[in-house]
């Protein structure tokens, strides 16, 4: 995902140290006329609530949020299924819009999820389990 | 001289740039001395400003500065490597250091004491850093606009804090203002 992200000419690829960091570049990538997007772990969830709601949500600025799900079938380390287990539940808490791609081929409606995050100016949430992403 | 002194004096340069304020009392002071379309006033979300700011350079052309605090850079350590390694020559970070959390009530921060923000921004690979006393940040800043390279202020100012009104305008509503006006600068 990485690769193909550091390839790919119209990307502009920001490697930042910490979540909230990411959404506040995506936020001013905003501003400036661009459509950003964070790749995270669902971990990130619990860390970047304060961002979501006090900049993303609070200043109605669309951001599309491509979540790698720890913590799900496959999962060899135990203690990323404790956050798996709260990542949903947070989503829902915060109202923010949520899609999981479980399966091959899911991928397919990631065009209509972005027209509808730049639509609706909301921060949305794409979760990839590792029975999408094909495993560890 | 307190941060209020310094944006009083900065007013005139900062008018002609984009600008994303830091949380609480500086937004509050900028908005209150010098309102601009062009001023984008955090009203949370402690430690983006500078993250806010390098997105805007490098999505755009005209001049970013942010405005941000010793307190709040210490919050976000994460921004200075991000912000060394993915150079944006229109971007200004000032940081006012007053050595102390001043929307909070003045307590105490470590750059006040022994961590020097200038030199962990020089660590962190940052090329341009100048540290200044509050009276040069005017004359600092606006060499740092003339030079047309990616610099990091630190402007060594007293705390403290004036009586000012909160900011009570809608985010979304100075959001779009501030959006129509980069492109309006951009155009």
């Amino acid at each position: 995902m990485i690769d193909a992200v550091e390839k790919e000419p119209s990307i502009y690829h920001i490697p930042s140290n910490k979540e909230d960091e990411g959404m506040g570049l995506c936020a001013g990538a905003f501003m400036g006329g661009k459509r950003p997007a964070i790749i995270m772990q669902n971990t990130a969830i619990g860390v970047t609530v304060n961002t979501l709601v006090t900049l993303t949500q609070f200043y109605r600025m669309p951001l599309p949020m491509l979540i790698s799900y720890r913590g799900e079938l496959k999962e060899p380390v135990a203690c990323q299924v404790e956050m798996a287990v709260h990542t949903k539940a947070l989503l829902n808490l915060l109202n923010i819009p949520t899609y999981h791609f479980h399966k091959s081929g899911d991928e397919e409606e990631l065009d209509a999820i972005l027209k509808y995050t730049f639509m609706c100016n909301k921060p949305v949430a794409i979760l990839t389990d590792a029975t999408f992403w094909g495993g560890y | 001289m307190v941060r209020s002194e310094i944006i009083r004096d900065i007013a005139p340069i900062l008018r002609d740039q984009l600008v994303v304020c830091n949380i609480g009392l500086p937004s509050q002071e900028l908005h209150m001395i010098d309102d601009q379309a062009s001023n984008f006033y955090m009203l949370g979300t402690m430690g983006l400003s500078s993250s806010i700011g390098l997105g805007l350079a490098l999505a755009q052309d005209k001049t970013v500065i942010s405005i941000d605090g010793d307190g709040s850079v210490l919050t976000n350590f994460g921004t200075l490597p991000t912000i060394a390694n993915n150079v944006a020559d229109n971007f200004i970070l000032l940081i006012v250091d007053n050595g102390s959390y001043g929307s909070t009530g003045d307590q105490p921060t470590y750059a006040g004491q022994k961590t020097s923000l200038a030199a962990v921004a020089k660590a962190c690979g940052c090329e341009t850093v100048i540290e200044c006393q509050a009276e040069e940040t005017g004359a600092v800043l606006k060499a740092a606009i003339e030079s047309q390279k990616m610099t990091v202020i630190v402007s060594k100012c007293e705390s403290g804090n004036i009586k000012v009104p909160v900011i009570t305008k809608d985010p979304a509503v100075i959001r779009d203002r501030f959006m129509t006006e980069v492109a309006r600068r951009n155009a």
